[in-house]
């Protein structure tokens, strides 16, 4: 399936594949358009994806670049290759909750621990094939950690913009890749409006979710691509997800109605909830509103990855949760504490503020009611919980001893006699 | 009050190729009136027919967008900078 044109979802004008991503005209975004694939043999097409490579690449149909894949070799290494990661069934996690079946997708399963290095694989292989040579991003954190490595991985010089508050973790894990780490007095929204800014002034420049915006959502796509391809090409009942911009919320549901259009997969559409913090709620404030633009929030929530005020997507977002019967959430910051230690002590999946969000809204939903027993659920966990260690520090004991057993027996043969 | 506007590339070329333009207004609403009336073609681009910012343009004032504060009625002071930029970006 080749990329065709970008066209606006507003006005529907097309422009070609370019470093462009708002229209001209009214100011919509741009989204990838493509030619329909030849879906007369499904059986081939999918055996076609299980001979691809073990990465992102596998998708190269659905996805935008001219050359197919980046990199010489079928393997598609070029880079830093992202994907595959794992879909876990969370038996524990669905006892819990009194729910029947739960899968958790674990994307901190990637080279920088967030689903960001699809996105920007992405991003990077079409910015490479317009000639751009220097990379950049307005990044909540794990966006700052996947450009400034993949521009590593490329030998290509980097400029990451962040909020200057963020978690050291984010910023540690950034620097260190030897990318230029910007960090701006302001929030997210203050970030972003710098860099809208500045990809007009610098031409050279690949920002990858501002002028490469169409290119890089569509990585997201991938990560309901595998969730399909693992549950053996069926579609979840449910799909629960969080919501910054909403882009990713969105091309999730795309991608399984790409898919679910081609055959290619069997089952009805999934329905949609969103994640958001009370925090930083502009999508889950306009669901609960029962309106369809979003009012712009300042954020203040320990969900700082969520942190958008001024979300890009949200109406496409409300969209899909009306569209699907879902629902778009919204959890405190206490609540996302603990669905973070829900998570982890029920999957072994230690996730970031961001999973916590998510899972949260899980356990919500299942205390309402809202979710069948017979419903296949897929809870997308987008990072890594050591991204975001204030979240669970001093959240629990450690019992600290002599070398000698005695001192253990007495620690815990108190313990045990406590219980 | 005179007010500077700030046009991203996008605009640039409806407003003949200047990146700014100086207005004078007592609201934002009236400043981007008098940029419209220094620019015709801008408005069709930035706002629908009732004058009312269409859904994915953003505008900020001295760098907080005006949606914080009274949108298109929101005062502006003397010297103020008006920006307007598309809205679809980031995430």
């Amino acid at each position: 399936m080749a990329a065709t044109a970008l066209k606006c979802r507003e006005c529907k004008r097309e422009y070609g594949l370019e470093a462009r991503y708002v229209c001209e005209l009214c100011f919509g975004p741009l989204e990838v358009a493509y030619a329909a694939p030849d879906a007369s043999d499904v059986a081939e097409l999918r055996r076609k994806i299980q001979g691809g490579p073990q990465n992102i690449w596998r998708y190269s149909e659905w996805l935008p670049l001219e050359g197919g894949r980046p990199g010489s070799t079928r393997a598609s290494t070029a880079g830093l290759p992202a994907g595959c990661t794992p879909l876990i069934k969370a038996d524990r996690l669905a006892e819990r909750l009194g729910l029947g079946e739960v899968w958790v997708k674990n994307d901190a399963a990637n080279p920088t621990h967030s689903f960001k290095d699809r996105v920007v694989s992405v991003a990077t292989a079409r910015a490479q094939e317009l000639g751009f040579t220097t990379l950049a991003c307005a990044s909540t954190g794990n966006l700052a950690n996947a450009v400034a490595a993949q521009a590593a991985a490329l030998g290509m010089p980097s400029y990451v913009f962040i909020p200057a508050n963020l978690e050291e973790q984010k910023i540690l894990a950034t620097g260190v890749y030897g990318t230029n780490v910007v960090a701006i007095n302001g929030n997210y929204d203050d970030v972003n409006r710098l860099c809208v800014e500045l990809s007009g002034e610098r031409e050279g420049w690949a920002f990858v979710n501002v002028n490469m915006r169409p290119y890089y959502a569509e990585g997201s796509k991938t990560i309901a691509y595998e969730i399909a391809e693992q549950l053996g090409w069926e579609t979840p009942d449910r799909v629960v997800g969080p919501i910054a911009s909403g882009s990713q919320f969105t091309k999730l549901d795309k991608a399984f109605a790409e898919w679910l259009e081609l055959g290619l997969i069997t089952g009805d559409h999934p329905t949609f909830n969103g994640a958001q913090a009370v925090g930083c709620n502009p999508v889950a404030h306009a669901w609960e509103q029962g309106r369809d633009v979003c009012q712009p929030v300042k954020p203040d929530t320990i969900a700082k990855s969520l942190a958008i005020g001024n979300p890009a997507d949200g109406p496409y977002a409300l969209d899909v949760a009306r569209r699907t019967g879902g629902s778009i959430e919204q959890v405190t910051d206490d609540e996302i504490r603990a669905g973070i230690r829900l998570l982890a002590e029920t999957t072994g999946v230690f996730t970031e503020t961001a999973g916590g969000v998510t899972t949260a809204v899980l356990a919500k939903l299942a205390e309402q009611g809202a979710i069948d027993h017979e419903e296949r659920v897929v809870l997308v966990i987008t990072g890594d919980g050591l991204k975001t260690l204030d979240a669970v520090r001093d959240s629990f004991t450690v019992h600290t001893i002599e070398p000698t057993f005695d001192a253990f027996e007495a620690e815990f043969s108190a313990m045990s006699e406590a219980i | 009050m005179a007010v500077k506007v700030k046009l991203p590339t996008q605009l640039r070329a409806a407003a003949g190729g200047d990146g700014e333009v100086s207005v004078e207004g007592s609201t934002v609403g009236d400043a981007l009136d008098a940029l419209y009336a220094v620019h015709p073609d801008l408005k069709e681009r930035i706002a629908d027919e009732d004058g009312t910012l269409r859904r994915f343009v953003n505008v900020y004032l001295d760098g907080d967008d005006i949606r914080f504060g009274e949108g298109l009625a929101t005062p502006v002071k003397d010297g103020a900078q008006l920006q307007i930029l598309p809205a679809v970006a980031g995430g």
